[in-house]
């Protein structure tokens, strides 16, 4: 008797799994199938990095990559089902299929190539520079050789700012750590991307501060997908999906909802692709 | 000698094993400071927590209610929540009512930096447990001990410390060492403050090189050889210290 309940209970169970995964088992390989089949596209963003990615009151992600990942799942027809990562996982979360898609402000780089591929064209772009307060009198990165300053952990300007300039990196888990940690006096300033600090300098409680020293290493930020997924369907997708934002000026129109200056990089590429007719 | 280390290691990269500490001098020199940091944050906690633990002891055993009070209050706290949130409230709470001093440039900073707080925090930490396993260990003591010392003349004070805390000590052994090798392995909680020690180091060098594979496993085996060193030295002191015919230490 015990016997048989168990044999019925398996086959149940077998029966279920197999319903659910049949739908995902059909696609192999095709990721653009499996999101479209799952009807979510996971996309991996950050949480603390207003405006570009964070968390509005209820929990929820905003932010002008959020809208574009928004964007991206609309155009598949998909809900957008946002996943937090961070500077230090967030290419080990893409590898290893927790998301598919990263949208994370990952400056495109070498290294960062070998491990996942950047769909092109590129969606953003930023330097790197310091947030000091005006008291420090500063223009040169020399003069501040040997001083501390406060950095997120896994930024990969912490070891060129390092090596080329000198300073020393007091590095956080969070944006909100190193402010804290700044106010205490325990570094001079912010080690940021220069997106970040224009956006920072661009509000009240930041009127003490600027940036002084020039933006080094200007490097554009790429969306990233799995190797496997650059020359599939899913990666020619958002390839298109990101040269049709550029030419029709939405990441622009992004940008300024999100409350940031209409940066040189995009108004250069929206020259470059905007249609040539009108 | 050094350059054929260096080219193996390159050439190791090449195969798909990137272990750049052992041939990029940056990240070597990087990789060296937080494991001499976390050496550091070890040697330095485990003296301050046996110190914190011996006072606590001594107190908790003195029999003295108000005193006595305030240590289990902090062996309260302490042992029941978690390390991080210490260690948070320690260097950004604490830190920001401490006074500060002037740097070169004029600018505020405060007084206590990274690693001092970090040492204090994962002291008072162990320390907490310390107390316990010292107190467990004066009360493993039978009492026939300290009565036969009060018949040999020894007063209260002198039977404490002659007879019971040397027997206690031994008794206090086999926890003491899993309260130092918990500690060994809590140093990492400091990486959130910001002190340079190994898993800080070790998570900046994957960021950039993006090993994240080869410099767990490194972490893992570094960890391992210290905390097994850590068990060793506590063993070896412990075999220094054996009575012939006394306790558990006997058949070891």
């Amino acid at each position: 008797m015990i016997n048989l309940k168990a044999l019925a209970l398996a086959a149940c169970v077998a029966f279920i799994s197999t319903a659910a995964s049949a739908q995902s088992l059909e696609c192999g390989d095709d990721t653009l199938c499996r999101v479209k089949a799952a009807g979510t596209l996971k996309i991996g963003t950050k949480d603390d990095y207003v405006p570009w990615s964070y968390r509005a009151s209820d929990g929820s992600f905003m932010g002008m990559e959020v809208d574009i990942g928004k964007k991206i799942a609309d155009g598949l027809g998909v809900k957008a089902e946002f996943v937090k990562v961070t500077s230090a996982n967030r290419f080990e979360f893409l590898a290893q299929g927790q998301i598919d898609l990263m949208i994370a402000s990952a400056s495109d780089t070498a290294d960062r190539r070998k491990i996942v591929s950047f769909v092109h064209p590129n969606y953003y772009s930023s330097g790197y520079s310091v947030l000091l307060p005006k008291t420090i009198k500063a223009t040169e990165w020399k003069q501040i050789s040997g001083q501390t300053v406060c950095a997120v952990q896994g930024a990969w300007y912490n070891k060129p700012a390092q090596q080329e300039f000198g300073v020393k990196i007091l590095a956080f888990a969070g944006t909100a750590e190193t402010e804290a940690a700044m106010k205490q006096g325990r570094c001079i300033g912010l080690l940021e991307d220069d997106n970040q600090i224009n956006v920072r300098l661009s509000k009240e409680q930041w009127a003490d501060y600027q940036m002084p020293l020039p933006v080094m290493a200007e490097t554009p930020w790429g969306m990233a997908v799995r190797h496997d997924d650059q020359f599939s369907p899913f990666g020619y997708f958002v390839a298109g999906m990101v040269a049709q934002m550029h030419r029709d000026g939405t990441l622009l129109k992004l940008e300024a909802d999100n409350g940031i200056k209409n940066s040189a990089y995009l108004i250069k590429m929206h020259e470059a692709l905007k249609d040539h007719i009108n | 000698m050094i350059t054929d280390i260096q080219t193996f290691f390159r050439e190791l990269a090449n195969s798909g094993i990137n272990l750049t500490i052992f041939y990029d001098a940056f990240d070597f020199e990087r990789f060296i400071t937080g494991l001499g940091n976390t050496v550091l944050l070890i040697l330095a906690s485990t003296f301050f927590s046996i110190i914190i633990g011996a006072i606590g002891t001594a107190i908790l055993t003195s029999g003295r209610a108000f005193p006595g009070f305030l240590v289990r209050s902090y062996v309260a706290l302490f042992r029941n929540t978690p390390l991080i949130v210490q260690m948070y409230f320690f260097y950004f709470a604490i830190g920001s009512i401490m006074p500060v001093g002037q740097n070169e440039l004029g600018l505020p900073e405060p007084l206590l930096g990274s690693f001092s707080w970090a040492v204090i925090s994962l002291s008072l930490y162990a320390g907490a447990f310390n107390v316990e396993t010292f107190r467990a260990g004066v009360g493993a003591v039978h009492g026939s001990y300290e009565e036969a010392a009060f018949a040999l003349g020894y007063n209260r004070r002198q039977a404490f410390f002659a007879v019971t805390v040397p027997l206690a000590l031994r008794f206090s052994f086999a926890s003491l060492s899993n309260n130092l090798v918990d500690l060994t392995k809590a140093t990492t909680v400091a990486y959130a403050v910001g002190v340079a020690e190994l898993l800080y180091v070790s998570n900046q060098i994957w960021s950039d090189s993006l090993n994240t594979i080869e410099m767990m496993n490194v972490m893992l085996v570094i960890y391992l050889v210290l905390t097994g060193a850590v068990v060793f030295i506590i063993n070896r002191v412990e075999a220094v210290m054996r009575l012939p015919g006394f306790g558990l230490g006997d058949n070891q």
